[in-house]
């Protein structure tokens, strides 16, 4: 028997790893995996919630942010490879224009 | 006791890959403990007993996404960062203020807790009655879901294309 709040620990740990990946690296790609860190962190309590109430809607929500997760990941790279072919770099304090 | 030792080194080797993910220079390490960090969570969605989100967090999360992540960093040929002055600041901004979130987040969870309990497989979910859930309650969403995924491939596929003026493509 575990409490609730230590998988709510747990998820918040992992939210906060992923809002500082997000602040403190440069790459493009590694911060595209902080926010994907991000959204794993929420699955977490997602499914503890659900776990806690008894109620499979959350699961059913956890399915539903890995769809948009798995679809912000295709249109993501497709981005960043559509940006590297113009600037040829990854950095993003070299990329803080839209227009060349 | 048994649900208790699982949790606690699933969790250790889940926080230990994120903070490794942060504290790695290169993308394909970075991109590596990322997979350990979701094949921890399955498990930890296992303890829960969350059977389908586990199986699927293992082919969508740590199969599919990590596989396309892989791929365009290999795809890029990203190096190692490079560090600028912008990076600098954020390092010594950033993570005392996530720390000091963390701590009273993580103070605020334990403190103000109930003492409600999550027995091992405490959810009685087998994929049936997902399904018979999204099937049934969710079909809206879920179609509108699959609209979504449709609209991101045809995106992608546009976007990663190369320009028009490509000289390997001739009208036929």
């Amino acid at each position: 028997m575990i409490p609730l709040s230590c998988y709510l620990v747990l998820s918040a740990i992992l939210f906060a790893c992923g809002v500082t990946g997000f602040l403190i690296k440069r790459n493009i790609i590694t911060i595209f995996m902080s926010i994907e860190l991000m959204l794993n962190g929420v699955n977490l309590s997602f499914v503890a919630f659900a776990a806690q109430w008894h109620n499979l809607s959350g699961q059913v929500f956890v399915f539903f942010v890995m769809v948009v997760a798995a679809a912000e990941a295709a249109v993501g790279l497709a981005i960043i490879i559509a940006l590297f072919r113009t600037r040829e770099t990854l950095n993003i304090d070299q990329v803080n224009l839209l227009k060349l | 006791m048994l649900h208790l030792i699982l949790f606690s080194v699933f969790g250790l080797v889940c926080v230990v890959g994120a903070v490794n993910l942060l504290l790695q220079k290169h993308p394909i390490n970075s991109a590596l403990s990322l997979v350990v960090v979701m094949g921890s969570l399955a498990v930890e969605y296992l303890l829960l007993g969350a059977e389908f989100v586990a199986a699927v967090q293992v082919i969508v999360y740590a199969g599919a996404i990590m596989v396309l992540f892989v791929f365009v960093i290999m795809l890029l040929n990203a190096g190692e960062e490079e560090h600028t002055e912008g990076s600098r600041v954020a390092w010594l901004l950033g993570i005392p203020g996530m720390l000091a979130v963390t701590v009273i987040v993580c103070w605020a969870l334990l403190m103000h807790s109930d003492t409600r309990t999550v027995s091992l497989g405490a959810l009685p979910g087998p994929p049936a009655d997902i399904a018979q859930l999204l099937f049934h309650e969710f079909l809206l969403p879920f179609e509108v879901t699959s609209i979504l995924v449709l609209i991101a491939i045809m995106g992608a596929v546009v976007l990663a294309a190369r320009p028009e003026s490509a000289p390997e493509r001739k009208e036929g």
